[in-house]
């Protein structure tokens, strides 16, 4: 615990905050100090302790002393702990609590949990060594040996000229991007006027455009991300490429909804299926105009939209009129239930088990009961008791 | 403009010049089609040299983002509107904004629970960065609303509320028409509102401002506090962050 000093708990200029942790103790090795309860910070240059109580009660220790870090798991009637290793304390740090420890290490117990993102945190910091590269606003460790001093001082300059030549070649490179970015959406307009141009050409025409110039049209407009003048669909729909994602999409998502019961949301398909690729994602709008294709190449997942605007993908072999029937059992076992009832018994999401329970009620096997402690279904006993 | 004269042979000769002009049509069209075919290859060529230079600056700069986005738009492009479209091939636009899209619908599936549905875009914003962790790429909040706008088309409710000082992002199919709207002005400053604070500054009648309030409780968007002084109060836990601006929320995306 010697290699501690007090501190005003301020941080310097071009210091950071990283991660802070309330209910730290502070050990010095094995031994207990008056260092029990505590705010623990770290950043970008230093660990830092304050007193819950009293925030004049404030040391730090540069986290360049750390020579390195152990996790203590936690036990019955213990906080889980980090160890850390110091190197001995310099001569010229400034004053701290202790003169003199008999342990080149200390312990910092974690007394309300935080130590896992903590430990983290602080392996980044030691292995980054932030503290090299960013120059604080006051010298970290004050040489009394002003050769040293003078070297320093060169050190820092160099690194602010550094910093300085970055920032100017940075902007001059975005001043040639901008030029360089007007530059080419000149050449995208041309492109955009031209295809007017030809949307206009079939409008004229009315129908004796042929297929395959429409097929060529709409790629060209997908690639640059034009609207289809003549349609006006979104984006060049029904194109090559969608026909070839839906395909591939019923090859990703067949175990999926197996597995969830037969329907996903699209948003569902949308994370699912990007998370997969890792790259080169799907637009939104990719998706939704591959679906829209489904039912006509006859495969064997469809596009349900619900009242509501909800958009789901579907197992041909999925009937969700079948399923209001068992959900209609569920909810009368119940005597009543909330979508959100619904979705924790079933297993789904909310949002599905509220269009479904939405469905029954259409269908006429629900009835709603809508108040401020929420939307319940119940049974239409008017139908089954008439 | 040809004098339209009646007649069978007046309509005979009618069909043969339209039948003229189209085939002159087709033609044209065929060479247009044909000329915008090599133009793409030309303007791939160049946005391929665009993007060996400057594709960073795209990734790494949200100013240089927005600029980029705001001249497509004025042309009348769409860079985000296909992962198979030039830009987000090249440029790599796509990627960052459809990966962006997949941690916003996590995120706000995360916290619905608490908020019904609504949050703010600071606090999305916060959430979004967590996850992405330390060495991501920064994220701004237009960066997050160009998302969104994306996400709109899936049809799960995705969209944006102006409240006063900040943008509520809705992200459940619920309803919300422009009275909810104006309620949730209201109770940005204050993170609630009452009866008597909407009869009183909006000039309704106590009926329609129970009906508001009752819809955001209903749709879990408004807590209601019964016990408070004098009359309940309706909190909104999407304006939660706005008042706590420090705390971690205690139930953050593991």
């Amino acid at each position: 615990m010697d290699r501690f000093s007090w501190t005003t708990g301020l941080l310097e200029m071009g210091e950071t905050l990283v991660i802070q942790q309330r209910g730290v103790r502070l050990s010095d090795g094995e031994e207990k100090v008056k260092f029990d309860s505590g705010v623990l910070l770290l950043s970008t240059h230093r660990l830092i302790w304050r007193d819950q109580k009293n925030h004049e009660w404030c040391i730090a220790v540069p986290l360049s002393q750390i020579v390195f870090i152990e996790e203590q798991a936690a036990g019955i009637g213990k906080s889980a702990k980090i160890v850390v290793h110091l190197h001995p304390a310099s001569s010229n740090k400034e004053p701290g609590p202790f003169q003199s420890s008999k342990y080149s290490y200390i312990k910092l117990s974690f007394k309300e949990h935080g130590q896992i993102e903590f430990y983290r945190r602080l392996s980044e910091e030691i292995t980054q060594r932030r503290w090299e590269s960013m120059p604080t606003g006051q010298a970290m460790q004050v040489n009394k040996d002003s050769q040293a001093g003078r070297i320093r001082a060169v050190g820092i300059v160099g690194i602010e000229r550094k910093l300085e030549e970055k920032r100017k070649e940075t902007d001059k490179n975005i001043s040639e991007a901008f030029e360089d970015l007007s530059k080419l959406m000149e050449k995208a307009k041309e492109m955009v006027e031209l295809s007017k141009s030809i949307a206009n050409k079939i409008k004229e025409k009315q129908g004796d455009i042929t297929e395959d110039e429409t097929i060529r049209f709409k790629s060209y407009l997908l690639s640059m991300g034009i609207a289809n003048p003549v349609t006006r669909e979104t984006y060049g729909s029904g194109t090559q490429y969608h026909m070839q994602l839906a395909k591939q999409l019923v090859g990703i998502l067949q175990t999926p909804l197996e597995e969830r019961g037969g329907i996903m949301s699209l948003t569902e398909v949308y994370c699912l299926v990007n998370r997969a690729r890792g790259l080169e994602l799907l637009s939104p709008e990719d998706l939704v105009n591959a679906c829209k294709m489904l039912e006509s190449l006859k495969l064997p997942l469809r596009l349900r939209i619900f009242d509501s605007g909800v958009m789901v993908i579907e197992l041909q072999s999925h009937n969700e009129e079948e399923m209001v029937a068992a959900a209609l059992e569920t909810v009368s076992e119940k005597g009543s239930l909330t979508a959100d009832e619904f979705a924790k018994l079933v297993g789904m999401s909310v949002l599905l088990a509220k269009e479904r329970l939405l469905l029954a009620e259409k269908m006429g096997h629900l009835c709603r009961d809508d108040s401020v402690e929420g939307l319940r279904f119940y049974p239409n006993l008017f139908l089954t008791q008439s | 403009m040809h004098r339209r004269g009646v007649g069978a042979g007046a309509i005979a000769r009618r069909k043969l010049t339209e039948a003229k002009y189209k085939e002159r049509g087709t033609v044209l069209a065929e060479d247009q089609l044909a000329q915008m075919s090599k133009q793409l290859d030309t303007f791939r060529t160049n946005l391929e040299e665009f993007a060996s230079k400057h594709k960073q600056e795209i990734r790494k700069n949200p100013e240089f983002r927005v600029q980029f986005q705001d001249m497509c738009a004025t042309i009348g492009v769409d860079p985000l509107a296909s992962g198979k479209g030039f830009w987000s091939e090249m440029l790599g636009v796509g990627d960052f904004y459809y990966e962006l899209g997949v941690q916003i619908i996590e995120v706000c599936l995360a916290l619905k629970h608490r908020n019904g549905g609504l949050i703010t875009l600071e606090e999305l914003q916060q959430q979004v960065l967590k996850g992405r962790g330390k060495f991501a790429q920064d994220v701004s909040q237009d960066d997050l609303l160009r998302a969104i706008k994306k996400l709109k088309v899936l049809g799960s409710g995705f969209g944006v509320i102006p409240v006063g000082g900040t943008v509520l992002v809705q992200s459940v199919p619920a309803e919300l028409n422009m009275d909810h709207t104006v309620v949730l002005q209201l109770a940005e400053k204050k993170g609630f509102v009452t009866v008597s604070e909407i009869c009183s500054s909006l000039k309704w009648e106590t009926e329609r401002a129970k009906q508001v309030l009752e819809h955001l409780l209903k749709e879990g968007m408004a807590w209601l506090d019964a016990q408070a002084p004098r009359e309940p109060h309706y909190w909104l836990p999407a304006l939660f962050s706005e008042l706590h601006a420090h705390d971690e929320p205690r139930d953050a995306i593991p």
